[in-house]
């Protein structure tokens, strides 16, 4: 065997490393590159102000925005108090029993289960069983569980990285657990639950199947009326016109995967920005 | 009468009998300091003084302890209103990252104490006053506490006890992580406090116990070996335990 000297064995695990780091971001820049080339020609004020025209060949995609954005505002309206209360219920009050320990258990095992799997689910019970039909409400419904495991997750981190001794200091004062969680550990664990919320929402907008059999429509010639209405959404959209739909302009199809990314992107953002910010100004 | 009376007291830790069979009274308005080496249970009985140890899992508890002839172990005790008379400071400084004044302010808050503006104002500056922080601080109140020095902030915490009123404080080895002239000033105010609190102490610094306190607890192993004046306990000891702890054998 060959015996490389230290320097050399440097130089050359420092490249492996390095190669590897570059291969995995590789496919992004790829990703996005070809999306913004193709796709930059359509992104104007009508694109995405207008409806879809001449059989989707044609026109904006303002529905799909629209729907996007109203089911994911139901969505985590739906999920973040449910998800935050279960979190401080598991971290703060539940004792170390098996019902605790299967509950934990059960919520993370939930997180790892196919979305089109949800997807099944919610057709089964909100669409078919509570008749809510195929609607915004039956799909942010289906998103919300689909969700809930991941906003429990990341909310009691975020209580959790809460030092244990700003919680005794509190009782040792005769503060309830209730007024110390209110007080104390909430205000302190707030910028995680939110990186963690808007997180969330990232993810949510970007998922089909969950919202395939349960609030998504073919083609909706008005903007959705009320929470029982079917509803165009982006990532639904771009899964028809790339597949279903003869002759269509190949720009349309990026400009509207752009639209998505672009939308993605920002929210994930603004979790960067609301951590960062938060950091700078966390004082323990 | 005394103050604080535990009577065949002892805490188990799941399966680990950490105290066993203490019996201890401890006199109004003195300074009592417990001592001991490491695991030995001084802070787990200290801290089932305030039963802050209800809050550890697995903790189960027989005996008494009796405050004002009221056992605290009772169901019917109400473990907050317990918790307001009986105060505790801890090892490490640990004020909330909020102003200093909200860090004095919280407790009257939270347990709605009070809601007068002008009473609270009043309570945080004689409490301040009262662990000699006022002077230096009365400039920067609603600076974040976490910009104090570690004894200025262990003051706070000390401060933040004394204006919810307790009639007992308690202090888990509160110069363990400060330095020299830190420990001197801190137990200067522990020692003037005495005219208005009922003081217990553990540390694992003797000579701390012999410069501040009236009485002295040596615990081993969870049990109480010997309990009496603190100049007895230095200088003639009944157990031969005590005598080989004092005088630095072994600990």
């Amino acid at each position: 065997m060959i015996r490389l000297s230290p320097k050399l064995s440097q130089k050359f695990s420092y490249l492996i490393l390095f190669l590897a780091t570059t291969l995995a971001i590789t496919p992004v820049i790829v990703i996005i590159f070809i999306i913004v080339k193709n796709g930059m020609s359509v992104i104007n004020w009508e694109f995405l102000a207008s409806m879809p025209k001449n059989g989707m060949r044609d026109g904006g995609v303002l529905p799909a925005i629209v729907g996007t954005f109203v089911i994911v505002t139901c969505t985590i309206i739906l999920t973040l108090p449910t998800g935050l209360c279960a979190a401080i219920y598991l971290n703060e009050y539940a004792r170390d029993n098996i019902f605790a320990r299967v509950i934990k258990l059960g919520i993370l095992n939930l997180a790892g289960v196919p979305s089109v799997v949800y997807g099944l689910f919610g057709f089964g019970i909100f669409v078919m069983f509570l008749k809510l039909g195929v609607s915004i409400i039956a799909g942010a419904l289906t998103l919300s569980i689909m969700e809930l495991p991941v906003i429990i997750t990341t909310s009691r981190n975020a209580l959790n990285s809460v030092p244990y001794s700003f919680r005794e200091a509190s009782w040792a004062l005769g503060v309830s657990r209730w007024q110390t969680i209110r007080h104390i550990v909430l205000p302190n664990a707030l910028p995680g639950i939110m990186t963690g919320a808007v997180l969330s929402i990232a993810r949510i907008s970007g998922e089909t199947a969950p919202i395939l059999f349960t609030a998504a429509a073919f083609y909706v010639p008005h903007l959705p009326h009320s929470i029982f209405d079917q509803v165009m959404t982006l990532p639904y959209h771009l899964y028809i016109i790339s597949t279903q739909i003869p002759n269509m302009p190949n720009n349309i199809i990026f400009g509207t995967a752009l639209i998505l990314l672009v939308m993605v992107l920002a929210i994930s953002f603004v979790a960067i920005f609301v951590r960062i910010y938060f950091r700078k100004h966390r004082k323990w | 009468m005394s103050k604080i009376e535990i009577k065949n007291f002892n805490l188990y830790y799941t399966n680990f009998h950490a105290l066993k069979d203490i019996n201890i009274n401890i006199e109004d308005r003195r300074i009592t300091t417990i001592i001991g080496p490491s695991g030995c249970g001084k802070s787990t009985l200290l801290r089932s003084i305030n039963r802050i140890n209800d809050t550890i899992e697995g903790v189960h508890t027989t005996g008494e302890i009796n405050i004002y002839d009221e056992n605290i172990y009772d169901e019917n005790t109400d473990v907050d209103i317990l918790r307001r008379n009986v105060g505790m400071v801890f090892q490490r400084p640990n004020p909330f990252p909020i102003s200093i004044y909200e860090n004095v302010a919280f407790g009257l808050r939270v347990n709605r104490i009070s809601t007068s503006r002008s009473i609270i104002s009043e309570t945080v500056e004689k409490s301040l006053k009262a662990v000699l922080l006022w002077d230096n601080i009365k400039d920067r109140l609603y600076k974040s506490a976490l910009s104090l020095t570690l004894e200025e902030q262990q003051r706070l915490c000390i401060a933040r006890v004394i204006a919810v009123v307790p009639h007992i404080i308690l202090l888990d080895e509160p110069c363990s992580s400060l330095d020299p002239v830190a420990i001197q000033k801190i137990e200067e105010l522990i020692i003037q406090l005495k005219d208005r609190y009922t003081i217990i102490i553990v540390t694992h610094n003797m000579q701390q116990a012999a410069r501040v306190s009236n009485d002295t607890a040596f615990m081993l192993f969870g049990k109480l070996i010997e309990f009496d004046k603190t100049e007895k306990i230095f200088t003639n000891p009944s157990k031969k335990e005590t005598e080989d702890y004092v005088s630095g054998r072994f600990g």
